[in-house]
């Protein structure tokens, strides 16, 4: 089938056609603390990809019913800005939306103390507001930081980073081109102090081998995240001491 | 604390403790399927079916085919849809109404496993480039909810697209017209889903519906023809070490043998 024809995407040197290595992250930004009426809110940008996560609760569940007698309930919306993508998506939430809102919300529950509250709700709501690939990744990461701003007690911080394969080659961090020209994606989110993954999806074709090799890069990729995640966080509240010490 | 979460904690406690010493409530070995029944081409209107009972479990899949438009950005090939519908009397528990994350993550993940092992030619249903392609939709139909929908659906699907039978026709001057007689729709790869309940660290295939009411997480792994991994999905609140996605991966593996003999045959 004669597809757009496009260059490719790896030069022989193992170079990507952003200039990034085979295992690097594309460069990233956090902040903490970026909204102001959220209990607690994050931005990232992780090459083209830009996402805001923001934290409300927990607080009364509406509609009440819904509230658990033995934990808090979470709830959480993942959604793309029409502008996020080339040509306009429709805001209304998409088939995919909705299945990567579930998939979030169950990749951030092992991580929050939801029995300390009770018949309450943590709501989680992430905007992708750029999209150029791991927009599920990058809006974990920002969601777990933002339940962290909020003070919501969590186990650990969720960090999540996909790796896949493209041309033969096995990359961290696959970019929009990448993840569509690409024999296979797989994104991975793990709390890293309790070696835990909380979120698995592949798609594509991988031989076992291959996939142990992809999904150990992606926690490689996980793990400097969560270093730039902590340093984020840290970086919040380091200036707020400053500003009480005047 | 209402009765039905102590229910829940105490049952969840004899499960797990029944697993631990390699048993099951139902008497099966952690890795045996309930038994897997088969009929497939039961529904005469649809250009394709099935409908498989995994013990209690049943589900029925038509397959339906139309002409359509193709995706701009693949004008030469077919288009594949699949949608899965928990119909409210399939259980107490299933509402009418639009599709919920229940059913919409069902039909993606069955839609994966077929998408991704490119077991349709969809490169043979392109009929005018550009304007006009088969479209097969692809309709999960849940009558009866006993645990383990995904494995069921994938099953009926793929035994569903397998019975599928595509109209002849002629393509003059960018007009479709129908001719009399079938042809087999075509049918490439065999993807097989295996799916895993983690029930306090011990990994169970096919889980029954009062197994996964307790369990920690769930984990879906599609396999194709040649033993590549073609999708795979997380589900449940709980987590995995990555020593248990690699024991799962390898159990799958395994045994998806066993399950591609049911559908496809010897």
């Amino acid at each position: 089938m004669p597809r757009k024809k496009i260059e490719k995407l790896i030069n022989k040197n193992g170079v990507r056609i952003d200039g990034r290595k085979l295992d690097e992250l594309r460069p990233m930004k956090i902040e903490v603390g970026v909204l102001g009426n959220a209990d607690g809110s994050a931005y990232i940008q992780q090459g083209k990809t830009k996402v805001l996560a923001a934290v409300y609760g927990p607080h009364e569940v509406h509609p009440r019913h819904l509230a658990l007698p033995d934990r808090a309930v979470l709830r959480c919306r993942y959604h793309m800005a029409p502008f996020s993508v080339e040509e306009r998506k429709s805001p209304a939430p998409s088939r995919r939306e909705m299945e990567i809102s579930k998939v979030i919300r169950e990749a951030l529950d092992p991580a929050v103390f939801v029995e300390y509250y009770p018949r309450t709700s943590v709501d989680i709501f992430t905007e992708v507001l750029q999209a150029d690939g791991g927009t599920r990744c990058a809006s974990l990461t920002a969601a777990s930081l933002a339940l962290a701003d909020a003070g919501i007690p969590m186990r650990d911080l969720v960090v999540a980073c996909a790796a896949g394969k493209v041309e033969g080659l096995l990359v961290l961090d696959l970019s929009d081109p990448e993840d569509k020209v690409g024999e296979a994606d797989v994104p991975v989110a793990f709390m890293a102090n309790l070696n835990a993954i909380t979120l698995l999806q592949m798609d594509g074709m991988l031989t076992i081998d291959e996939f142990e090799q992809v999904v150990n890069l992606a926690l490689q990729g996980c793990k400097q995240i969560y270093a730039l995640q902590k340093e984020a966080l840290k970086s919040k509240y380091v200036v707020v001491k400053e500003e009480v010490k005047e | 604390m209402t009765t039905s979460v102590i229910a829940a904690r105490v049952k969840q406690k004899q499960i797990a403790q029944l697993i631990s010493r390699g048993k099951r409530l139902d008497g099966r070995g952690l890795t045996d399927y309930r038994e897997t029944q088969l009929e497939a081409g039961v529904i005469e209107r649809a250009e394709g079916s099935a409908r498989v009972r995994l013990g209690k479990t049943e589900v029925m899949v038509g397959v339906k085919i139309e002409v359509g438009e193709p995706f701009t950005d693949i004008p030469n090939e077919g288009v594949l849809t699949v949608n899965a519908e928990l119909v409210p009397l399939a259980s107490p528990t299933f509402e009418p109404g639009p599709p919920d994350e229940n059913s919409i993550e069902l039909a993606r993940v069955v839609d994966r496993g077929i998408r991704e092992s490119k077991a349709i030619d969809l490169g043979k249903l392109c009929l005018v480039p550009g304007k006009k392609v088969f479209v097969i939709f692809v309709d999960v139909y849940v009558l009866n909810y006993d645990g383990n929908l995904i494995d069921a659906s994938a099953i009926a699907s793929l035994a569903a697209l397998l019975n599928t039978k595509l109209f002849n026709y002629e393509v003059e001057d960018g007009e479709v017209k129908i001719k009399p007689g079938y042809t087999q729709l075509p049918i490439k790869n065999h993807p097989i889903t295996v799916t895993f309940a983690k029930i306090k660290d011990k990994l169970i295939m096919d889980p029954s519906l009062e197994e996964e009411q307790v369990m920690d997480a769930r984990l879906t792994i599609t396999i194709e023809k040649d033993g590549k991994i073609c999708a795979m999905q997380k589900g449940g609140q709980g987590h995995f070490t990555i020593q248990q996605v690699m024991d799962a991966v390898r159990t799958a593996q395994g045994k998806v043998e066993e399950l591609r003999k049911i559908v496809v045959g010897g």
